[in-house]
């Protein structure tokens, strides 16, 4: 469903993703972990059509992203970093203004409306200013809006940075849901929740890939679970790369 | 091909609806509107002394319009893409199946039909015109639907500079500059020192390149082929900067 082939972006001649590959198959949730500045942003953005890659392809259900973006972009849903939104808009006209961008038509956008409203768990906001909304809320109208046209492929960068517990669950719960169906990368700090959402972690360094598995593979490396062998991963890797 | 001029229209019709309910949502438009609306009066019938000229007729009004659009339109253009950029909204439409182009006239045709309802406001003084004496009012119109084409030009330099910036102020700035040698490229005075300098030739070579010289002949009521091709040609052309310096963003983003 995604695939990733050799993907390489530099910002003024610092590499920021470096030769990135990787597919994903429908019924993944991918963990993406790094640290600050690894690149995931960065590849997630190439991934989703918001910036080109230098050099590279993202294939997205068989549709480059490169050579035929729209077509791909219609089977993806990203939420970006920060989960931008129109602060002036309500809710309910935000994902009215994706329905049309999607080319769903007004029919199959009220019910689609009606199906992000239920599982983002925002129906009771739908007439409230974006603007007066909490930062959970925010997350959520803007998950929400990643998932109004039922794409095949999920990118969430930071789906749960500012949810309180239960939301924090919501969205888990959501996400454990869609998984059947989709294939989904999630780019998060929080390394506990990996385990609760993730059936596989990638971890990048430097803007390379640099360990790939399960999350219990992963946790296996070092005892004190997937935290412990994050920073062993990394921190060998920034050992190595001191030395020479 | 038919695929891509419906994305273009879908595009369009989205990002166009979209901008309309945020002219409307907070108070830019009816402040614009207003403003606008005070300084044609005060400019027709005090800067003009409209009253003293003794004929009816709305030269006076039609004469401070590029002018005026050359300030205030940047205004309202100003928010249509560095509002994106400075809220980060930019990646979440980069995200989106959508046409840039379409996007991009998308957004000029709201702030378009901003300044079409401001210049449609002003129908009072077509109406003290017609009650103070006989004008021709299908020159008139015809000056109308010029200083509507004209104020889609100037709108497209505003967009087009907007993208170029996260501050609506830079980008308000940097549209008043460009549309200032747009608008002084047909002044009198300039074009006299050019060709003073330079030769008449040269004089006339720059002032061709000017909203005055197409509209003076507008405000005669003279519709001019080579002026709607101007105005048309202007509008389209900073929409395409528009879109290839917004295309050039997703390339070349940090």
């Amino acid at each position: 469903m995604l695939e990733l082939k050799q993907l390489s972006k530099s910002f003024g001649g610092r590499t920021a993703v470096d030769s990135m590959s990787f597919s994903l198959s429908k019924g993944e949730v991918l963990g993406f972990l790094g640290q600050n500045g690894a690149g995931k942003s960065t590849t997630m953005r190439m991934a989703a059509g918001v910036i080109e890659p230098d050099s590279g392809d993202v294939i997205v259900s068989d549709r480059s992203v490169v050579s035929n973006r729209r077509e791909a972009q219609r089977r993806l849903g990203f939420l970006p970093e920060g989960a931008p939104l129109y602060p002036d808009m309500t809710p309910l006209e935000f994902l009215n203004f994706l329905c049309a961008a999607h080319r769903i038509s007004r029919k199959d956008c009220r019910s689609a409306v009606e199906r992000v409203i239920a599982d983002a768990r925002i129906g009771d906001v739908m007439s409230k200013r974006i603007s007066t909304l909490s930062k959970g809320y925010r997350r959520r109208v803007g998950l929400a809006g990643a998932l109004i046209h039922d794409p095949d492929v999920l990118i969430l960068d930071e789906p749960t940075d500012g949810l309180d517990p239960i939301q924090k669950r919501a969205v888990r719960a959501l996400i454990s849901r869609m998984s059947k169906e989709k294939a989904i990368v999630i780019s998060t700090h929080t390394l506990e929740e990996v385990p609760a959402m993730c059936n596989r972690v990638i971890i990048i360094d430097e803007g390379k890939l640099i360990a790939d598995g399960s999350p219990e593979e992963m946790a296996q490396r070092r005892e004190g679970g997937l935290e412990e062998a994050f920073i062993d991963l990394v921190s060998k890797k920034e050992a190595a790369s001191h030395e020479s | 091909m038919k695929a891509e001029l419906r994305d273009i229209l879908t595009s369009m019709r989205a990002s166009y609806l979209r901008e309309l309910r945020a002219y409307f949502a907070t108070p830019l438009a009816y402040v614009f509107v207003a403003i606008f609306l005070m300084l044609v009066g005060v400019f027709t019938w005090e800067a003009s002394r409209f009253f003293d000229t003794g004929l009816a007729d709305l030269q006076p009004f039609f004469y401070w319009h590029p002018w005026l659009y050359m300030i205030f339109l940047p205004a309202l253009s100003m928010r249509l893409w560095a509002d994106e950029i400075a809220d980060n909204t930019s990646e979440l439409i980069y995200s989106l199946p959508v046409s840039l182009f379409g996007l991009a006239a998308g957004k000029l045709l709201a702030a378009w039909s901003v300044a079409a309802l401001s210049l449609a406001l002003t129908f009072p003084m077509w109406i003290t015109v017609n009650y103070l004496g006989a004008p021709d009012n299908g020159a008139i119109a015809i000056t109308y639907l010029t200083s509507l084409l004209m104020a889609g030009a100037y709108l497209s330099i505003g967009a087009a500079m907007s993208s170029l910036f996260s501050s609506q102020v830079l980008a308000y700035i940097a549209g008043i500059l460009v549309a200032f040698v747009f608008t002084a490229a047909g002044w009198p005075m300039l074009v006299g020192a050019i060709s003073g300098l330079l030769g008449a030739a040269a004089g006339d070579l720059v002032a061709q390149f000017s909203f005055l010289t197409y509209f003076e002949t507008a405000q005669r009521g003279v519709l001019e082929l080579r002026a709607l091709l101007f105005f048309g040609g202007v509008t389209i052309t900073w929409l395409l900067l528009n879109t290839i310096w917004v295309s050039n963003k997703r390339a070349f983003a940090g």
